[in-house]
């Protein structure tokens, strides 16, 4: 990656890396695609073709965001993040680093709960209805809605989160105009 | 005039049993505990186990003469557990089982073949949602003392008997391959 950076400390790089910047992005397209399903097929009662298919995409989703975190989750403990702008509040700052570290909590732990609570309704996750995947749990209806419960739970706190994520970068960009976006959007720059 | 026919039905059921129970001490007497019918569905290619939880089967079997054995089996189709209670309630109405019209699934043999060692198979008249199918099975029958297992499974065309009407019968949500796998105990008195 090429650095503008004209100090010493040349190793900073002033944004994300190719690879940190494409994972955030499709994981970012990938959670909204797979909340937006996630909301509408609840909506419809009982079964129908159209619910079961948003189902297996949702869960399909699911799995594709889980694999991609772990990626990225690798990918950020092995690779540097380009610094915050030293204006920066360092409570602002700490409270970027809260919000990032619960948002890759959450990339990870809510595919987890609907994998479980697909296991636990004593459905299957099949990838791309090809790839069976393996059960870690039987089907069990008490664990069953407290898997549902935490699922949804979780997906509110994340929706909390992205809000927050999304308000505080357009804040850096229009409101502080600190250039903060162009770590993550190159072309902003 | 239904009701009328249906305790006519009863009278005749009961006296029948009783001359039966009179007639062939050797009838196989089903151990419905043990015995399992399991029919198994693919959707979006997800493997989906539904237990058929009430059936009745009138088995004999001699394996001195086989082909004079016979097996009649009625299935209640409104027992079909999904292991949710909302799906169960719905594939017992129109589009799946019916089953307020068509209470039974029969499956009455008409020959039964020997298939080298302990397997069989058994030709006979299979009845769902009031259509039938000659279907043949293969059996494989194991004896312990008094008690006879049969196991055997049965791949079978959904469409053929009509199950999932309406926008179901779009096969590429639920496969058109069903699988009925049963396990049936049954002690000889």
């Amino acid at each position: 990656m090429t650095s503008h950076a004209s100090s010493q400390s040349a190793s900073k790089p002033v944004r994300y890396s190719r690879t940190a910047i494409a994972l955030h992005w499709l994981i970012a397209l990938l959670m909204i695609c797979g909340f937006y399903l996630g909301w509408i097929m609840t909506d419809i009662p009982g079964f129908t073709p159209t619910k079961l298919k948003y189902v297996s995409w949702h869960k399909w989703i699911g799995v594709t965001v889980f694999a991609l975190a772990v990626l990225r989750v690798l990918w950020r403990a092995t690779h540097q993040a380009p610094p915050m702008p030293v204006a920066m509040p360092t409570w602002q700052k700490a409270a970027a680093h809260a919000t990032h570290a619960l948002l890759y909590v959450l990339m990870l732990a809510i595919p987890i709960s609907g994998y479980f609570f697909s296991s636990a309704a004593g459905v299957q996750v099949v990838y791309l209805g090809v790839l069976p995947l393996p059960t870690f749990i039987g089907p069990d209806q008490a664990l069953k809605a407290i898997l549902r419960t935490t699922h949804i739970a979780l997906n509110y706190t994340l929706l909390v989160l992205f809000a927050m994520h999304v308000l505080a970068a357009l804040k850096h960009q229009f409101v502080e105009r600190d250039g903060l976006l162009a770590r993550m959007i190159p072309f902003l720059k | 005039m239904n009701m009328k026919n249906t305790s006519y039905r009863r009278v005749l059921a009961g006296a029948a049993a009783v001359l039966f129970a009179a007639a062939l001490p050797a009838f196989a007497q089903v151990d419905a505990g043990k015995s399992t019918v399991v029919a198994t569905s693919k959707q979006m290619n997800v493997p989906v186990d539904g237990t058929f939880k009430k059936f009745n089967a009138q088995l004999t079997f001699d394996p001195a003469k086989p082909t004079a054995g016979s097996a009649n089996l009625s299935i209640d189709t409104d027992s079909y557990d999904l292991g949710d209670p909302e799906y169960n309630k719905q594939v017992r109405g129109k589009e799946w089982f019916d089953s307020a019209t068509f209470p039974k699934a029969t499956f009455v043999s008409s020959a039964i073949a020997p298939a080298g060692g302990n397997q069989y198979k058994v030709t006979g008249k299979l009845t769902i949602k009031g259509k039938s199918q000659t279907v043949t099975v293969p059996v494989s029958i194991t004896q312990q003392g008094a008690t006879q297992t049969f196991d055997g499974s049965l791949p079978i065309k959904r469409t053929q008997y009509d199950i999932g009407s309406g926008e179901w019968k779009d096969t590429s949500v639920v496969a058109d391959d069903v699988v009925i796998k049963f396990h049936i105990v049954a002690a000889k008195h």
